[in-house]
Protein backbone atom coordinates (compact mmCIF):
# COMPACT_ATOMS: atom_id res chain seq x y z
CA UNK A 1 0.00 0.00 0.00
CA UNK A 2 1.04 3.55 -0.61
CA UNK A 3 2.10 5.60 2.07
CA UNK A 4 0.40 8.96 0.76
CA UNK A 5 -1.60 9.83 -2.80
CA UNK A 6 -1.93 13.31 -3.76
CA UNK A 7 -4.85 13.67 -5.83
CA UNK A 8 -5.11 16.86 -7.64
CA UNK A 9 -8.49 19.11 -8.41
CA UNK A 10 -8.44 20.24 -12.12
CA UNK A 11 -11.36 21.80 -12.49
CA UNK A 12 -14.07 23.39 -10.34
CA UNK A 13 -16.73 23.98 -13.15
CA UNK A 14 -17.51 23.19 -17.38
CA UNK A 15 -15.66 26.85 -18.46
CA UNK A 16 -12.97 26.92 -15.14
CA UNK A 17 -9.94 27.71 -16.27
CA UNK A 18 -8.82 25.94 -19.18
CA UNK A 19 -5.25 25.46 -18.17
CA UNK A 20 -5.42 24.64 -14.80
CA UNK A 21 -5.45 20.68 -15.16
CA UNK A 22 -2.26 20.68 -17.46
CA UNK A 23 -0.51 23.02 -14.48
CA UNK A 24 -1.51 20.69 -11.98
CA UNK A 25 0.33 17.84 -14.02
CA UNK A 26 3.21 19.52 -14.98
CA UNK A 27 4.00 21.87 -11.90
CA UNK A 28 4.84 19.50 -9.76
CA UNK A 29 3.96 15.60 -8.20
CA UNK A 30 0.61 14.17 -8.46
CA UNK A 31 -1.37 10.58 -8.83
CA UNK A 32 -4.39 11.64 -9.49
CA UNK A 33 -6.31 14.55 -11.42
CA UNK A 34 -9.67 14.74 -10.99
CA UNK A 35 -12.20 17.23 -12.83
CA UNK A 36 -15.75 18.03 -11.94
CA UNK A 37 -17.20 19.30 -15.07
CA UNK A 38 -21.10 18.77 -14.39
CA UNK A 39 -23.78 21.14 -12.62
CA UNK A 40 -27.17 20.44 -12.15
CA UNK A 41 -28.23 21.54 -15.60
CA UNK A 42 -25.12 20.86 -17.60
CA UNK A 43 -26.84 17.63 -18.22
CA UNK A 44 -29.80 18.44 -20.26
CA UNK A 45 -27.52 21.00 -22.40
CA UNK A 46 -25.24 17.75 -23.29
CA UNK A 47 -28.62 15.50 -24.11
CA UNK A 48 -29.71 18.48 -26.41
CA UNK A 49 -26.04 18.40 -28.12
CA UNK A 50 -26.41 14.34 -28.07
CA UNK A 51 -29.62 14.62 -29.88
CA UNK A 52 -27.83 16.85 -32.82
CA UNK A 53 -24.80 14.67 -32.94
CA UNK A 54 -24.63 11.08 -30.99
CA UNK A 55 -20.98 11.12 -31.23
CA UNK A 56 -21.01 13.89 -28.80
CA UNK A 57 -23.11 14.84 -25.65
CA UNK A 58 -19.61 14.93 -23.11
CA UNK A 59 -17.13 17.71 -22.18
CA UNK A 60 -15.23 18.17 -25.60
CA UNK A 61 -12.39 19.68 -23.63
CA UNK A 62 -11.40 16.72 -22.68
CA UNK A 63 -9.94 14.84 -25.88
CA UNK A 64 -7.88 18.55 -26.27
CA UNK A 65 -6.71 18.19 -22.63
CA UNK A 66 -6.04 15.09 -22.97
CA UNK A 67 -3.94 15.50 -26.16
CA UNK A 68 -1.53 17.82 -24.12
CA UNK A 69 -1.02 15.72 -20.57
CA UNK A 70 -1.54 12.53 -21.91
CA UNK A 71 2.30 11.34 -22.72
CA UNK A 72 3.24 13.14 -19.18
CA UNK A 73 0.58 11.01 -17.43
CA UNK A 74 1.60 7.55 -18.95
CA UNK A 75 5.29 8.69 -18.25
CA UNK A 76 4.53 9.45 -14.52
CA UNK A 77 1.73 6.95 -13.90
CA UNK A 78 -0.90 9.95 -13.09
CA UNK A 79 -4.17 8.58 -13.42
CA UNK A 80 -7.16 10.93 -14.56
CA UNK A 81 -10.61 10.94 -13.78
CA UNK A 82 -13.55 12.55 -14.68
CA UNK A 83 -17.51 12.79 -15.01
CA UNK A 84 -16.85 15.07 -17.84
CA UNK A 85 -18.55 11.64 -19.76
CA UNK A 86 -21.84 13.68 -19.70
CA UNK A 87 -24.63 11.51 -21.36
CA UNK A 88 -22.37 10.04 -23.48
CA UNK A 89 -19.03 8.71 -21.72
CA UNK A 90 -18.27 5.86 -24.28
CA UNK A 91 -18.08 8.57 -27.19
CA UNK A 92 -15.81 10.69 -24.75
CA UNK A 93 -13.87 7.50 -23.64
CA UNK A 94 -13.29 7.15 -27.93
CA UNK A 95 -12.20 10.32 -28.38
CA UNK A 96 -9.76 9.69 -25.73
CA UNK A 97 -8.68 6.60 -27.38
CA UNK A 98 -7.98 8.27 -30.98
CA UNK A 99 -5.90 11.10 -28.89
CA UNK A 100 -3.59 8.15 -27.56
CA UNK A 101 -3.12 6.28 -30.83
CA UNK A 102 -2.51 9.65 -32.57
CA UNK A 103 -0.19 10.41 -29.80
CA UNK A 104 1.52 6.80 -30.58
CA UNK A 105 0.66 5.61 -27.13
CA UNK A 106 0.30 1.95 -27.11
CA UNK A 107 -1.02 1.27 -24.21
CA UNK A 108 -4.14 2.68 -22.28
CA UNK A 109 -6.53 1.87 -20.43
CA UNK A 110 -10.25 4.09 -20.32
CA UNK A 111 -13.00 2.60 -17.88
CA UNK A 112 -16.25 4.36 -18.69
CA UNK A 113 -18.61 4.13 -16.02
CA UNK A 114 -22.32 3.58 -17.36
CA UNK A 115 -25.64 2.83 -16.38
CA UNK A 116 -26.62 6.34 -14.70
CA UNK A 117 -28.72 7.52 -17.84
CA UNK A 118 -32.22 5.84 -16.93
CA UNK A 119 -34.19 8.31 -19.30
CA UNK A 120 -35.17 5.29 -21.82
CA UNK A 121 -36.26 3.10 -18.35
CA UNK A 122 -37.90 5.38 -16.62
CA UNK A 123 -41.63 3.83 -17.10
CA UNK A 124 -40.02 0.48 -15.77
CA UNK A 125 -38.37 2.23 -13.50
CA UNK A 126 -41.48 4.23 -12.32
CA UNK A 127 -43.47 0.50 -12.42
CA UNK A 128 -41.32 -0.74 -10.00
CA UNK A 129 -42.05 1.19 -7.47
CA UNK A 130 -39.79 4.24 -7.78
CA UNK A 131 -42.02 7.51 -6.62
CA UNK A 132 -39.32 10.19 -7.74
CA UNK A 133 -41.50 12.90 -6.17
CA UNK A 134 -39.43 16.94 -6.56
CA UNK A 135 -37.80 16.41 -3.06
CA UNK A 136 -38.26 19.96 -2.68
CA UNK A 137 -42.10 20.29 -3.29
CA UNK A 138 -42.76 16.76 -3.12
CA UNK A 139 -45.23 17.43 -6.40
CA UNK A 140 -45.48 14.23 -8.81
CA UNK A 141 -43.16 13.15 -11.60
CA UNK A 142 -46.19 12.79 -13.55
CA UNK A 143 -46.63 16.54 -13.79
CA UNK A 144 -43.37 16.68 -16.19
CA UNK A 145 -42.54 13.57 -17.68
CA UNK A 146 -43.61 14.50 -21.08
CA UNK A 147 -41.23 17.71 -20.75
CA UNK A 148 -38.09 15.85 -19.10
CA UNK A 149 -34.55 16.18 -21.41
CA UNK A 150 -32.63 14.27 -19.34
CA UNK A 151 -32.88 11.49 -15.70
CA UNK A 152 -29.58 10.64 -14.67
CA UNK A 153 -28.78 8.72 -11.13
CA UNK A 154 -25.85 9.78 -8.91
CA UNK A 155 -23.36 7.74 -8.56
CA UNK A 156 -20.64 7.63 -6.04
CA UNK A 157 -17.09 6.31 -5.87
CA UNK A 158 -17.57 2.57 -6.15
CA UNK A 159 -17.95 2.12 -9.94
CA UNK A 160 -14.69 4.62 -10.22
CA UNK A 161 -13.04 2.33 -7.84
CA UNK A 162 -14.13 -0.53 -9.86
CA UNK A 163 -12.25 1.05 -12.95
CA UNK A 164 -9.17 1.70 -10.96
CA UNK A 165 -9.06 -2.10 -10.03
CA UNK A 166 -9.54 -3.13 -13.66
CA UNK A 167 -6.58 -1.05 -14.48
CA UNK A 168 -7.69 2.04 -15.91
CA UNK A 169 -5.35 4.65 -16.70
CA UNK A 170 -8.41 7.34 -17.07
CA UNK A 171 -11.69 6.82 -15.78
CA UNK A 172 -14.96 8.66 -17.15
CA UNK A 173 -18.13 8.63 -15.97
CA UNK A 174 -21.57 10.24 -16.50
CA UNK A 175 -23.42 11.90 -13.66
CA UNK A 176 -21.17 10.53 -10.81
CA UNK A 177 -20.90 12.66 -7.04
CA UNK A 178 -18.16 15.05 -7.74
CA UNK A 179 -17.15 14.09 -4.28
CA UNK A 180 -16.75 10.49 -5.31
CA UNK A 181 -14.18 11.73 -8.00
CA UNK A 182 -12.10 11.93 -5.10
CA UNK A 183 -12.92 9.46 -2.78
CA UNK A 184 -12.24 6.62 -5.11
CA UNK A 185 -8.63 6.84 -5.20
CA UNK A 186 -8.05 6.66 -1.80
CA UNK A 187 -10.55 3.20 -1.41
CA UNK A 188 -8.86 1.92 -4.31
CA UNK A 189 -5.26 2.41 -3.23
CA UNK A 190 -5.80 2.15 0.46
CA UNK A 191 -8.05 -0.58 0.08
CA UNK A 192 -10.85 1.15 2.49
CA UNK A 193 -13.79 -1.30 3.53
CA UNK A 194 -17.35 0.48 2.30
CA UNK A 195 -18.12 -0.32 5.97
CA UNK A 196 -15.65 1.71 7.48
CA UNK A 197 -17.63 5.25 7.21
CA UNK A 198 -15.43 7.25 8.64
CA UNK A 199 -12.82 6.90 6.30
CA UNK A 200 -15.04 7.18 3.30
CA UNK A 201 -16.67 10.70 4.73
CA UNK A 202 -12.81 11.67 5.60
CA UNK A 203 -12.54 11.11 1.50
CA UNK A 204 -15.73 12.88 0.87
CA UNK A 205 -14.59 15.97 2.69
CA UNK A 206 -11.91 16.04 0.97
CA UNK A 207 -13.65 15.60 -2.10
CA UNK A 208 -16.08 19.03 -0.97
CA UNK A 209 -12.70 20.97 -0.79
CA UNK A 210 -11.60 19.88 -4.22
CA UNK A 211 -15.23 20.19 -6.20
CA UNK A 212 -15.24 23.12 -6.61
CA UNK A 213 -11.60 23.88 -7.72
CA UNK A 214 -9.96 27.30 -6.93
CA UNK A 215 -12.43 28.02 -3.99
CA UNK A 216 -10.36 26.34 -1.74
CA UNK A 217 -6.57 27.90 -2.15
CA UNK A 218 -7.64 31.69 -2.25
CA UNK A 219 -10.34 31.86 -5.07
CA UNK A 220 -13.64 33.84 -3.66
CA UNK A 221 -11.81 33.89 -0.41
CA UNK A 222 -14.21 37.25 1.25
CA UNK A 223 -12.05 36.99 4.24
CA UNK A 224 -8.53 38.99 4.28
CA UNK A 225 -8.73 38.97 0.03
CA UNK A 226 -6.70 41.98 -0.25
CA UNK A 227 -3.91 40.34 1.17
CA UNK A 228 -3.72 36.80 -1.31
CA UNK A 229 -1.12 37.06 -4.30
CA UNK A 230 -1.58 36.32 -7.44
CA UNK A 231 -4.67 35.60 -8.29
CA UNK A 232 -3.41 35.34 -11.98
CA UNK A 233 -1.66 31.75 -11.76
CA UNK A 234 -3.83 30.77 -8.89
CA UNK A 235 -2.93 27.24 -8.01
CA UNK A 236 -5.53 24.16 -7.58
CA UNK A 237 -6.43 22.12 -4.19
CA UNK A 238 -4.32 19.23 -4.09
CA UNK A 239 -5.41 16.76 -1.08
CA UNK A 240 -2.33 14.41 -0.21
CA UNK A 241 -4.39 11.46 1.22
CA UNK A 242 -3.61 8.82 4.27
CA UNK A 243 -4.55 5.84 4.53
CA UNK A 244 -5.99 6.57 8.05
CA UNK A 245 -8.33 9.32 6.71
CA UNK A 246 -5.72 12.15 7.22
CA UNK A 247 -5.63 14.15 4.32
CA UNK A 248 -3.52 17.70 4.02
CA UNK A 249 -4.79 20.00 1.85
CA UNK A 250 -2.32 21.98 -0.03
CA UNK A 251 -0.89 23.26 -3.22
CA UNK A 252 1.78 23.53 -5.92
CA UNK A 253 5.04 25.45 -4.66
CA UNK A 254 5.41 28.69 -6.35
CA UNK A 255 1.51 28.67 -7.79
CA UNK A 256 -0.52 32.09 -6.85
CA UNK A 257 -3.84 31.99 -4.11
CA UNK A 258 -3.29 30.37 -0.63
CA UNK A 259 -4.23 27.79 1.23
CA UNK A 260 -4.92 28.20 5.09
CA UNK A 261 -7.36 27.39 7.80
CA UNK A 262 -9.66 30.31 6.08
CA UNK A 263 -9.93 29.30 2.65
CA UNK A 264 -10.51 25.97 3.63
CA UNK A 265 -13.01 26.34 5.90
CA UNK A 266 -15.51 28.93 3.23
CA UNK A 267 -15.30 26.18 1.20
CA UNK A 268 -16.52 23.98 3.40
CA UNK A 269 -19.59 25.72 4.35
CA UNK A 270 -19.97 25.99 0.44
CA UNK A 271 -23.81 24.56 -0.50
CA UNK A 272 -24.01 22.52 2.50
CA UNK A 273 -27.37 22.37 4.15
CA UNK A 274 -27.57 20.31 7.71
CA UNK A 275 -23.72 19.50 8.36
CA UNK A 276 -24.11 16.96 10.29
CA UNK A 277 -25.89 14.93 7.39
CA UNK A 278 -24.08 15.50 4.31
CA UNK A 279 -25.42 12.64 2.01
CA UNK A 280 -23.74 10.93 -0.64
CA UNK A 281 -24.07 7.82 -2.12
CA UNK A 282 -21.13 6.37 -0.35
CA UNK A 283 -22.28 7.71 3.52
CA UNK A 284 -23.36 10.13 5.39
CA UNK A 285 -20.72 12.62 6.50
CA UNK A 286 -20.71 14.50 9.70
CA UNK A 287 -19.21 18.02 9.08
CA UNK A 288 -19.27 19.21 12.11
CA UNK A 289 -16.42 16.14 13.33
CA UNK A 290 -13.91 17.71 10.91
CA UNK A 291 -10.88 19.33 12.61
CA UNK A 292 -8.44 21.11 10.54
CA UNK A 293 -4.83 22.66 11.45
CA UNK A 294 -3.40 24.92 8.95
CA UNK A 295 0.63 23.74 9.25
CA UNK A 296 1.34 27.01 7.70
CA UNK A 297 3.12 26.93 3.89
CA UNK A 298 -0.42 26.48 2.13
CA UNK A 299 -0.74 23.15 4.22
CA UNK A 300 -3.96 22.81 5.87
CA UNK A 301 -4.32 19.12 7.81
CA UNK A 302 -7.76 17.89 8.33
CA UNK A 303 -8.79 14.96 10.34
CA UNK A 304 -10.65 13.35 12.81
CA UNK A 305 -13.64 12.94 10.02
CA UNK A 306 -16.47 10.73 11.03
CA UNK A 307 -19.61 9.53 9.45
CA UNK A 308 -22.50 7.02 9.09
CA UNK A 309 -23.81 4.42 6.96
CA UNK A 310 -25.24 5.76 3.40
CA UNK A 311 -29.03 5.70 2.81
CA UNK A 312 -31.10 3.32 0.67
CA UNK A 313 -31.54 5.78 -1.91
CA UNK A 314 -30.20 7.18 -4.47
CA UNK A 315 -30.46 10.89 -6.13
CA UNK A 316 -31.69 11.50 -9.23
CA UNK A 317 -31.05 14.95 -11.36
CA UNK A 318 -34.07 15.50 -13.47
CA UNK A 319 -33.95 17.95 -15.85
CA UNK A 320 -37.45 19.21 -18.20
CA UNK A 321 -38.58 22.07 -20.09
CA UNK A 322 -39.74 24.92 -18.25
CA UNK A 323 -40.52 27.59 -20.70
CA UNK A 324 -38.41 30.78 -22.17
CA UNK A 325 -36.82 33.87 -20.45
CA UNK A 326 -34.77 36.90 -21.85
CA UNK A 327 -33.22 39.73 -20.45
CA UNK A 328 -32.32 42.94 -21.77
CA UNK A 329 -29.96 46.34 -20.54
CA UNK A 330 -29.70 49.92 -20.85
CA UNK A 331 -27.65 52.07 -19.34
CA UNK A 332 -28.52 55.40 -17.88
CA UNK A 333 -25.47 58.07 -17.07
CA UNK A 334 -25.76 61.44 -15.03
CA UNK A 335 -27.96 63.47 -14.46
CA UNK A 336 -30.29 61.05 -12.32
CA UNK A 337 -29.30 57.46 -13.54
CA UNK A 338 -31.33 55.75 -10.78
CA UNK A 339 -34.47 57.81 -11.01
CA UNK A 340 -34.10 57.67 -15.01
CA UNK A 341 -33.80 53.80 -14.85
CA UNK A 342 -36.42 53.39 -12.68
CA UNK A 343 -38.81 55.64 -14.97
CA UNK A 344 -37.47 53.16 -17.91
CA UNK A 345 -38.84 50.16 -15.89
CA UNK A 346 -42.24 51.86 -15.35
CA UNK A 347 -42.42 53.20 -19.00
CA UNK A 348 -41.66 49.27 -20.25
CA UNK A 349 -44.00 47.39 -18.00
CA UNK A 350 -46.69 50.00 -19.12
CA UNK A 351 -45.62 49.06 -22.44
CA UNK A 352 -46.04 45.08 -22.02
CA UNK A 353 -49.27 45.66 -20.21
CA UNK A 354 -50.69 47.39 -23.25
CA UNK A 355 -49.25 44.79 -25.42
CA UNK A 356 -51.14 42.17 -23.87
CA UNK A 357 -48.40 39.69 -23.65
CA UNK A 358 -48.20 36.86 -21.03
CA UNK A 359 -45.34 36.49 -18.71
CA UNK A 360 -45.08 34.33 -15.55
CA UNK A 361 -42.58 36.91 -14.02
CA UNK A 362 -41.00 40.30 -14.70
CA UNK A 363 -38.21 41.52 -13.10
CA UNK A 364 -36.28 44.67 -12.81
CA UNK A 365 -32.96 45.52 -11.19
CA UNK A 366 -30.69 48.58 -10.91
CA UNK A 367 -26.72 47.64 -11.90
CA UNK A 368 -24.58 49.51 -9.58
CA UNK A 369 -27.56 50.33 -6.97
CA UNK A 370 -29.12 47.54 -5.75
CA UNK A 371 -29.20 44.34 -8.34
CA UNK A 372 -27.08 41.90 -5.62
CA UNK A 373 -28.26 42.60 -1.97
CA UNK A 374 -31.37 44.50 -2.68
CA UNK A 375 -33.56 46.04 0.52
CA UNK A 376 -30.02 45.71 2.09
CA UNK A 377 -28.17 48.15 -0.60
CA UNK A 378 -27.65 51.69 0.69
CA UNK A 379 -29.81 54.48 -0.66
CA UNK A 380 -26.96 56.53 -2.85
CA UNK A 381 -27.20 60.23 -3.18
CA UNK A 382 -28.08 60.60 -6.96
CA UNK A 383 -25.21 63.53 -7.52
CA UNK A 384 -22.83 61.14 -6.21
CA UNK A 385 -23.80 58.21 -8.64
CA UNK A 386 -22.29 57.99 -12.36
CA UNK A 387 -24.19 56.08 -13.74
CA UNK A 388 -26.55 52.83 -13.47
CA UNK A 389 -28.09 50.02 -15.39
CA UNK A 390 -31.47 49.03 -16.14
CA UNK A 391 -31.56 45.22 -16.25
CA UNK A 392 -35.21 44.02 -17.38
CA UNK A 393 -35.99 40.49 -17.37
CA UNK A 394 -38.98 38.16 -18.34
CA UNK A 395 -40.27 34.28 -17.95
CA UNK A 396 -43.14 32.84 -19.94
CA UNK A 397 -44.28 29.51 -21.34
CA UNK A 398 -45.58 31.66 -24.22
CA UNK A 399 -42.31 31.89 -26.55
CA UNK A 400 -43.99 34.70 -28.84
CA UNK A 401 -44.45 37.09 -25.60
CA UNK A 402 -40.95 36.68 -24.53
CA UNK A 403 -39.80 37.11 -28.39
CA UNK A 404 -42.00 40.39 -28.75
CA UNK A 405 -40.39 41.53 -25.27
CA UNK A 406 -37.27 41.77 -26.85
CA UNK A 407 -38.24 44.41 -29.42
CA UNK A 408 -39.08 46.83 -26.68
CA UNK A 409 -35.64 47.23 -25.04
CA UNK A 410 -33.69 49.45 -27.92
CA UNK A 411 -36.55 51.74 -28.94
CA UNK A 412 -36.14 52.87 -25.21
CA UNK A 413 -33.15 54.96 -26.24
CA UNK A 414 -35.23 57.45 -28.97
CA UNK A 415 -38.54 57.28 -26.72
CA UNK A 416 -37.72 57.31 -23.16
CA UNK A 417 -35.57 59.19 -20.57
CA UNK A 418 -32.09 60.90 -22.09
CA UNK A 419 -28.10 60.07 -21.60
CA UNK A 420 -28.95 56.42 -22.14
CA UNK A 421 -26.61 54.04 -24.20
CA UNK A 422 -25.20 50.32 -24.04
CA UNK A 423 -27.65 49.05 -26.27
CA UNK A 424 -24.85 46.92 -28.52
CA UNK A 425 -25.52 43.35 -28.48
CA UNK A 426 -29.17 43.17 -30.67
CA UNK A 427 -32.79 41.93 -29.16
CA UNK A 428 -32.59 39.88 -26.40
CA UNK A 429 -33.31 36.64 -28.08
CA UNK A 430 -36.00 34.20 -25.74
CA UNK A 431 -33.86 31.38 -24.09
CA UNK A 432 -35.11 27.91 -23.59
CA UNK A 433 -35.30 27.63 -19.59
CA UNK A 434 -34.64 24.31 -18.90
CA UNK A 435 -35.15 23.33 -15.09
CA UNK A 436 -34.14 20.71 -12.46
CA UNK A 437 -36.02 18.07 -10.95
CA UNK A 438 -34.43 16.75 -7.67
CA UNK A 439 -35.72 13.31 -6.70
CA UNK A 440 -34.68 10.02 -4.97
CA UNK A 441 -34.87 6.69 -6.00
CA UNK A 442 -34.28 3.25 -4.20
CA UNK A 443 -30.58 1.96 -5.07
CA UNK A 444 -32.13 -1.83 -6.02
CA UNK A 445 -33.45 -0.35 -8.83
CA UNK A 446 -30.24 0.54 -10.80
CA UNK A 447 -26.81 -0.82 -11.34
CA UNK A 448 -23.98 1.00 -12.67
CA UNK A 449 -21.91 -0.44 -15.23
CA UNK A 450 -18.37 -0.67 -15.85
CA UNK A 451 -16.61 -0.85 -19.53
CA UNK A 452 -12.87 -1.20 -20.28
CA UNK A 453 -11.70 0.62 -24.06
CA UNK A 454 -8.15 0.12 -24.55
CA UNK A 455 -5.50 0.56 -27.47
CA UNK B 1 -21.40 48.31 21.97
CA UNK B 2 -21.58 47.76 18.36
CA UNK B 3 -20.32 45.56 16.47
CA UNK B 4 -20.17 45.44 12.51
CA UNK B 5 -20.19 41.65 11.64
CA UNK B 6 -18.10 42.35 8.69
CA UNK B 7 -15.34 43.17 11.38
CA UNK B 8 -15.12 39.66 12.64
CA UNK B 9 -16.40 37.40 10.30
CA UNK B 10 -16.00 36.04 6.51
CA UNK B 11 -18.12 33.83 4.70
CA UNK B 12 -19.53 32.11 1.25
CA UNK B 13 -23.02 31.72 -0.02
CA UNK B 14 -24.32 29.28 -2.80
CA UNK B 15 -27.71 27.87 -3.65
CA UNK B 16 -29.30 24.83 -2.96
CA UNK B 17 -32.42 25.09 -5.20
CA UNK B 18 -34.54 27.53 -4.05
CA UNK B 19 -32.83 28.11 -0.85
CA UNK B 20 -29.17 29.90 -0.55
CA UNK B 21 -27.34 28.40 1.82
CA UNK B 22 -24.87 31.09 3.87
CA UNK B 23 -21.92 29.77 5.77
CA UNK B 24 -20.37 31.98 8.23
CA UNK B 25 -16.80 32.00 9.92
CA UNK B 26 -16.04 33.89 12.89
CA UNK B 27 -11.84 34.99 12.58
CA UNK B 28 -11.26 34.08 15.94
CA UNK B 29 -12.77 32.04 18.98
CA UNK B 30 -14.14 35.47 20.39
CA UNK B 31 -15.86 36.59 17.62
CA UNK B 32 -17.77 32.76 17.27
CA UNK B 33 -18.87 32.96 20.62
CA UNK B 34 -20.66 36.96 19.73
CA UNK B 35 -22.37 35.13 16.39
CA UNK B 36 -23.21 32.33 18.32
CA UNK B 37 -25.05 34.22 20.59
CA UNK B 38 -26.66 36.92 18.97
CA UNK B 39 -26.84 35.67 15.00
CA UNK B 40 -30.20 33.92 15.63
CA UNK B 41 -31.93 33.03 12.81
CA UNK B 42 -34.54 34.93 13.56
CA UNK B 43 -32.13 37.66 13.54
CA UNK B 44 -30.99 37.13 10.14
CA UNK B 45 -34.32 36.03 8.58
CA UNK B 46 -35.66 39.63 9.75
CA UNK B 47 -32.25 41.04 7.83
CA UNK B 48 -33.11 39.57 4.79
CA UNK B 49 -36.25 40.86 4.39
CA UNK B 50 -38.00 41.78 1.21
CA UNK B 51 -35.39 39.01 -0.06
CA UNK B 52 -35.87 35.63 1.91
CA UNK B 53 -39.48 34.75 1.82
CA UNK B 54 -39.32 31.48 3.65
CA UNK B 55 -37.71 30.28 7.10
CA UNK B 56 -34.27 30.46 7.96
CA UNK B 57 -32.24 27.39 9.46
CA UNK B 58 -29.13 27.99 11.38
CA UNK B 59 -26.81 25.09 11.74
CA UNK B 60 -23.51 25.33 14.04
CA UNK B 61 -20.37 24.12 12.98
CA UNK B 62 -18.13 24.92 16.13
CA UNK B 63 -15.43 22.84 15.06
CA UNK B 64 -14.91 25.48 12.08
CA UNK B 65 -16.11 28.59 14.10
CA UNK B 66 -18.93 28.73 11.55
CA UNK B 67 -22.74 28.76 11.52
CA UNK B 68 -24.88 28.00 8.62
CA UNK B 69 -27.99 29.19 7.78
CA UNK B 70 -30.40 28.17 5.00
CA UNK B 71 -32.38 30.77 3.62
CA UNK B 72 -35.24 28.99 1.75
CA UNK B 73 -37.65 30.51 -0.95
CA UNK B 74 -34.99 33.30 -1.34
CA UNK B 75 -33.55 32.94 -5.56
CA UNK B 76 -36.25 33.52 -7.16
CA UNK B 77 -37.12 30.20 -8.22
CA UNK B 78 -33.56 29.12 -8.11
CA UNK B 79 -31.60 27.66 -10.81
CA UNK B 80 -31.91 28.30 -14.23
CA UNK B 81 -36.06 29.74 -13.80
CA UNK B 82 -34.78 32.39 -11.79
CA UNK B 83 -34.81 36.08 -13.23
CA UNK B 84 -32.51 37.69 -10.81
CA UNK B 85 -29.11 38.80 -11.60
CA UNK B 86 -27.44 36.60 -8.77
CA UNK B 87 -29.66 33.46 -9.44
CA UNK B 88 -27.55 31.61 -7.45
CA UNK B 89 -27.14 34.11 -4.44
CA UNK B 90 -23.46 33.97 -4.48
CA UNK B 91 -23.02 37.95 -3.10
CA UNK B 92 -25.27 36.98 0.33
CA UNK B 93 -22.88 36.16 2.17
CA UNK B 94 -21.65 39.52 1.68
CA UNK B 95 -25.03 40.68 2.15
CA UNK B 96 -24.85 39.30 5.93
CA UNK B 97 -22.10 40.86 6.60
CA UNK B 98 -23.72 44.18 6.37
CA UNK B 99 -25.35 43.45 9.68
CA UNK B 100 -24.24 45.47 12.52
CA UNK B 101 -24.84 43.60 16.10
CA UNK B 102 -25.33 45.56 19.67
CA UNK B 103 -23.88 43.37 22.24
CA UNK B 104 -23.23 43.64 25.75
Amino acid sequence: MKEKIKIASGQGFWGDLIDAPYHQVMKGEIDYLVMDYLAEVTMSILQKQKIKNPKFGYARDIPQLMRRILPTCKEKNIKVITNGGGVNPIACAEAVIEVAKELGINQLKVGVVLGDDIKDSLDDIIAQGAELNNMETDESILTIKDKLLSVNVYFGAFPIVEALEKGADVVITGRTTDTGLTLAPMIYEFGWDKNNYNLLSAGTVAGHILECGAQASGGNFLGDWESIENFAEIGFPIAEAYPDGTVIITKHEGTGGRVSFETVAEQLVYEIGDPKNYITPDCVADFTSIKLEDLGNNRVKMFNVSGAKETEFYKVSCSYFYGYSASGSLTYSWPKALTKAKAAEQILRKRLELLDLSFEEIRAEFIGYNATHETLARKIDEDNINEVMLRFSVRSTNFESVERFGKEIAPLILTGLPAVTGFAGGRPKPSEVVAYWPALMPKTLVKPVVKIIEV
Amino acid sequence: MKIKLIDICHGRSGDKGDAANVGIIANDDDGYEIIKKYLTAERVKKHFEGICFGKVERYDLPNLRALNFLLHNTLGGGGTISLKHDAQGKTLAAALLRMEIEID
